[in-house]
Parts: C-alpha cells; sequence; structure tokens
C-alpha cells in the first residue's frame, strides 16, 4: 500500500511538473504569442470576450496581472476541460480536434510498440539462451536500423513501397474516397493497409532495443545459481527458459518502458509528418507551422499527460510481478 | 582493440575529419549556379541542389554542423547528468531524494514534443541554442543509470575506507569514485552524442532546426520541400541520409565495446569468434552444448 502511494505520488509531481512546464513555456519565450494568435484569428472571423479570456489564461498576457492569479487562471480552466479555440482549424475548441486526432496516434503507437516490444522480447530471449546462434547474429543489424534516424527510414519505405512498387499508399490515415468511417469491416481493413508502412517504421526502428537489452539481461540472469538449481532438478529446457531465465530477465525491460516511449512518441511525430498520418504529431505540426499556440500547447499537453499515464499503467504492473518492489527496504 | 571498436573507428573518424576539414577545400556552400539538379559529374563530385549549390560543400558544412551538435550535447550531458546523478547519490538523504525526484520527473516528459514547442516560439534559432534544448531534454537518462552505479560504488569497503581516514567529500567524489565511472561516462556521452545528432536532424526535418545553418537535417529537409525524391535526385537526399545512419551505427558500435569493457559478461561468444581462438572442431562442438 506504501508502494502504491509512493508511485502515486511521484506521478502527481510530475504531473504538476507538466502543467507547469506547458505553463511556464509560452511565458518565458519573447513575443508576444497572444497577440499574434488573436490577430490572425481576428482576419477570419469575430473573436469573442471569452475566446480572448481562454488564450490569455492558457499563453499569458502582457498585463499587468501577478503570476500567481494568472496560474490559477490557468489551472481552473484546465480541469474544466478548456484548451481554447484552435487557429488553424477555426472555429474547432483545441480539445474536439485533440479527441478527432488522439485515437488515430494511440491505435498507431500502441499497436506497434506492442508488436516490437513482444517480438524483440521474444527474440532476445532466444538470443541470450542460445549465445552465437543465428538469432544472436541479428542483433548487430537491429542496432544498425536503431541509428537510422525514423524519418529517413520511413522515407527510404515510402520510396521503395509507395513510389518504386506501389504496394502500398502515399500518405492518409485511410481510403477518404470510397470508405466511410465507423465501425465496419471496410474501414478498419483500410486502417490497417495505410497504417502498416508507418507501423512498420516504427516496429524496425525500436525493436533493436527490446532486442539487446533482453539479449543482455538474459546472459546476467543464465549465471546466476536459480538456474543451476532448476537444470539440477531436471526440468525442460523451454520451461528453464521461459519461466527461470526470461522472467527474470524481462524485468528491466519493463521497467525501461518510461525511457523508451519517450522516443517512440517522439519518432512517431516525425513519422506521421512523413506519412501525413492523421495523428496527433501531424496536428502538432500544423499547430506549429500555423503559430496555432493554443493547439500547441493543448496537444504537448495531452503528449505528456498520455506517456505519464502509460507509465503509471507500466509501473503498476510492474509491482504485480516483480513482489521484491513492494516490499520497503 | 575489438572488431567492433575498429569498426566503428573505421568509419566515425574518416566522417568527423571529413566534417573538420572538409569545409576548408570546398566551395561556397550557399553559391547559387545555373545548373539545377544535375548529377555527380567531374565539375560536382555529389551533383547539384535544385538552384546549382554544390551537394558535396554542402554535406562539408552539414557533417560539420552536426559534429557540432553532438560535441556540444555531449559535453553539457556530461555536466549536467555527472552532477545530478553522482553528487545526489553521494550526499544521500533528502539531497538525493529531491534530485532523483527531479531526474525522474524529467525522464517521463518526452523530450521531442517539448523541444518542438520551444523552438516553435523562437523565430532565430542558433546551432548553440537548438544544442542547448536537446541536452536539457536529454540528459535524465544518462542521470538515472550513473545514480545507480553511484550508489553501489559509495559502499564499497574503499570508499568508506577513504571517508574513515578523513578525506573531504569532494574528493572521495573525484578521486575515489569518478574514475570507477568512467567508462560508464564515456558509454553516456558516446549515447547522448547520437540521441543529439538524431533529434537536431528530426527536429530539422520538421523546420524547426537551427535557422541559416547547415546540418545533415536541413539538408534532407531542403531536398525533401525540393521534391529530390519525386525528380529521382538521389545524388542529395542519400549522402546526408547515409552519412547519418552510418555515423550513428559508428558509435553504437563504439559504444558495445565499451559496454563489453564494462561487463565482461557480454563478450561476444558467437562461433565466429570462437573460431578466432582456434578451437579444434571436437572443442566447437562441446561448447555449444555447454552454452546451451
Amino acid at each position: 500500500m506504501r508502494h502504491l502511494l509512493r508511485k502515486l505520488g511521484f506521478y502527481a509531481v510530475a504531473l504538476w511538473a507538466a502543467l507547469t512546464v506547458n505553463f511556464a513555456i509560452p511565458r518565458m519565450m519573447p513575443g508576444d504569442p497572444v497577440e499574434i494568435m488573436l490577430s490572425k484569428m481576428g482576419q477570419k472571423g469575430p473573436v469573442t470576450v471569452e475566446t480572448r479570456r481562454a488564450i490569455e489564461a492558457l499563453l499569458g498576457s502582457d498585463s499587468s496581472r501577478p503570476i500567481w492569479s494568472q496560474y490559477a487562471d490557468y489551472l481552473a480552466g484546465l480541469a474544466h476541460g478548456d484548451l481554447g479555440v484552435s487557429l488553424v482549424f477555426f472555429p474547432a475548441p483545441v480539445s474536439s480536434i485533440i479527441g478527432q486526432t488522439l485515437p488515430w496516434t494511440i491505435g498507431l503507437i500502441g499497436l506497434a510498440t506492442i508488436i516490437s516490444f513482444l517480438t524483440g522480447v521474444g527474440l532476445g530471449t532466444l538470443a541470450g539462451w542460445k549465445r552465437g546462434s543465428w538469432t544472436d547474429n541479428l542483433i548487430p543489424v537491429t542496432t544498425m536500423f536503431q541509428s537510422v534516424p525514423y524519418f529517413w527510414l520511413a522515407l527510404i519505405l515510402l520510396f521503395v513501397f509507395g513510389s518504386i512498387w506501389p504496394v502500398f499508399p502515399l500518405n492518409g490515415g485511410y481510403d477518404v474516397y470510397d470508405v466511410t468511417p465507423g465501425w465496419n469491416g471496410r474501414f478498419l481493413g483500410s486502417v490497417v493497409y495505410y497504417g502498416t508502412l508507418p507501423a512498420l517504421t516504427i516496429i524496425i526502428s525500436s525493436i533493436g532495443g527490446w532486442m539487446l537489452g533482453m539479449r543482455n539481461m538474459m546472459v546476467s540472469t543464465l549465471s546466476e545459481d536459480y538456474m543451476i538449481t532448476a537444470e539440477a532438478k531436471g526440468l525442460r529446457p523451454g520451461r528453464i527458459m521461459r519461466r527461470y531465465a526470461a522472467r527474470n530477465a524481462i524485468l528491466p525491460s519493463i521497467s525501461g518502458f518510461a525511457i523508451s516511449l519517450g522516443f517512440v512518441v517522439a519518432g512517431s511525430i516525425v513519422t506521421e509528418a512523413v506519412f501525413s498520418y492523421p495523428g496527433i504529431g501531424s496536428a502538432l505540426l500544423q499547430a506549429v507551422g500555423g503559430n496555432d499556440y493554443a493547439l500547441m500547447q493543448g496537444v504537448f499537453l495531452i503528449i505528456t499527460l498520455s506517456v505519464l499515464g502509460a507509465n503509471l499503467i507500466v509501473d503498476l504492473l510492474y509491482s504485480v510481478i516483480d513482489p521484491r518492489t513492494r516490499v520497503t527496504s | 582493440m575489438t572488431g567492433k571498436l575498429t569498426a566503428g573507428l573505421v568509419i566515425a573518424v574518416p566522417i568527423a575529419l571529413f566534417g573538420l576539414l572538409g569545409p576548408l577545400v570546398v566551395q561556397d556552400p550557399s553559391r547559387v549556379d545555373d545548373i539545377g539538379l544535375t548529377a555527380p559529374a567531374a565539375g560536382h563530385l555529389l551533383g547539384t541542389t535544385q538552384t546549382g549549390q554544390d551537394v558535396l560543400a554542402q554535406l562539408a558544412y552539414a557533417t560539420r554542423g552536426s559534429l557540432i551538435v553532438g560535441a556540444v550535447v555531449g559535453v553539457l550531458t556530461l555536466l549536467l547528468s555527472g552532477f545530478f546523478g553522482i553528487v545526489g547519490a553521494y550526499a544521500g538523504g533528502w539531497l538525493d531524494e529531491a534530485f532523483s525526484l527531479f531526474i525522474n520527473v524529467m525522464l517521463v516528459i518526452p523530450g521531442l514534443p517539448v523541444v518542438i514547442v520551444i523552438s516553435a516560439y523562437l523565430p532565430d534559432r542558433s546551432l548553440l541554442l537548438v544544442s542547448l534544448v536537446l541536452a536539457i531534454t536529454g540528459w535524465a537518462g544518462s542521470a538515472r543509470v550513473l545514480r545507480g552505479s553511484t550508489l553501489s560504488l559509495r559502499n564499497r569497503d574503499y570508499v568508506l575506507a577513504s571517508r574513515v581516514a578523513g578525506e573531504k567529500r569532494w574528493r572521495i567524489i573525484l578521486v575515489e569514485i569518478l574514475p570507477n565511472l568512467v567508462p560508464l561516462l564515456a558509454s553516456q556521452v558516446v549515447f547522448a552524442v547520437i540521441f543529439a545528432i538524431l533529434g537536431e536532424a528530426g527536429l530539422s526535418y520538421l523546420g524547426l532546426g537551427a535557422s541559416e545553418s547547415f546540418t545533415w537535417g536541413t539538408m534532407l529537409y531542403y531536398a525533401q520541400n525540393g521534391l529530390a525524391l519525386r525528380l529521382g535526385a538521389w545524388w542529395w537526399f542519400v549522402p546526408p541520409g547515409l552519412l547519418l545512419a552510418l555515423f550513428g551505427a559508428a558509435l553504437a558500435l563504439i559504444n558495445f565495446s565499451i559496454d563489453e569493457i564494462i561487463d565482461p559478461k557480454l563478450r561476444n561468444q558467437t562461433r565466429a569468434a570462437r573460431r578466432g581462438w582456434r578451437m579444434s572442431r571436437e572443442q566447437l562442438r562441446r561448447a555449444r552444448e555447454v552454452t546451451l
């Protein structure tokens, strides 16, 4: 219980830090984002007093109000889910744009990360178990792919499978002409078809890390005493590998999820840019391109919160599979 | 000197030299000419861009730019992660708690979105500024690794002995603990350099990199905007990407060999390596059974 509270306390602090960073960045930077946004917004349509106030609370204004009351306004606005109005997609509120784009990204990153994690850990287990076999020789190859930048790999994949052999579509999230979005087979099939290349990019670039980490932990675990005990008991090699070695070797991979998820999110923003995928990374870049600071702050906040949430889930899961962490020293 | 280290150095050193010395001999990378998009030929060894700029000249300056970013971020990461990782873990108590909390919070906040947002607010970005932002968002992982090692080192007998002998704190950290962390620091710095060069390339590719300067990422950005891919101008977009991938891979190889120095358990056990030990076929067969 104490362990759980400690974890929740940490994530509360991290959440507060993320909110504060989101609050501080626009205020620390040179220039006046509020004026830039409002003047552009005025060209698109009338700006109401409420809109102006929401944007000021979000981005800060040069009015003489003390910073603490601005902070209180900002937090109150967030508590109501009020992220302001988007400029690029005027007059849609930022929250509705995030609602439209977030499922795409979560689906893409989520599935790609799970596939990459499972395959990488599986291959890493085999490579560590049979050191010197062909899977072990695969490791340098996958780590090469890891040092290839995401967008470069995406461009090459797009060039090969989109232009030279037109097997996969060039961009987009689904077939916008023939398919209507909804829970039907044709739409889902189209989504899978359009998502293959972006997902492949993420999987190829991230699989090496999982594989190498798992392989190295397997090698360390194999020299533990309980491995000899298991062997002396005459257990089948497959059982020793899965229940004794892999079960213990996987722990750092899971706790290393926090670090890797940040990289995957970063990579997927760039990947989405290459494939014009209708996810949250594209929304962020559109916001940046159009000086849409409200959308930018909102997207940044949501990305950070999603990563925090995913980490919290992994952390809680970790204390289930590794009972040692629940014991307070 | 292992094979990995040799291979890494053979790739990385020429690229570094190209970045150091190349800009001294090539022409002005921004000079516009009326021979746009010509394939590699004698006058322009790597062809020209859409506006007739020499790709080789751009590549030389871009290599220099990317290496500067890598070097600056490497040094800053060394300082930041060393300070927060080692000092906190050695001091213990509330300082360690506070530093550790700070490191973990920095770690879970994803880096690139922060960098994108900060870059979006700054109209003029120098190469140093981009490096600074990349370093601030990227040091936490190294700090956590260093903290873990320092925690195990600070309770070793020889450290306790020097504490009993009345040595000053800064001396214990610098003389007793730091030398044992050097291999780990080296591998973390190499990792930070890879991260920085790739991160800068991604940022530049999105059009948010340093303005008015050449890096591998900005070259790819201009190639993409100039429709190099669509027009089949491979000499424009392949060289920067290839150098990026090769340099990253070379640093990764160097990092592996450092890791193997730190942890001998990780040393290569492949059949090829065993053949290098001049084992007979019979011995090889037995060794395979042992590793199973």
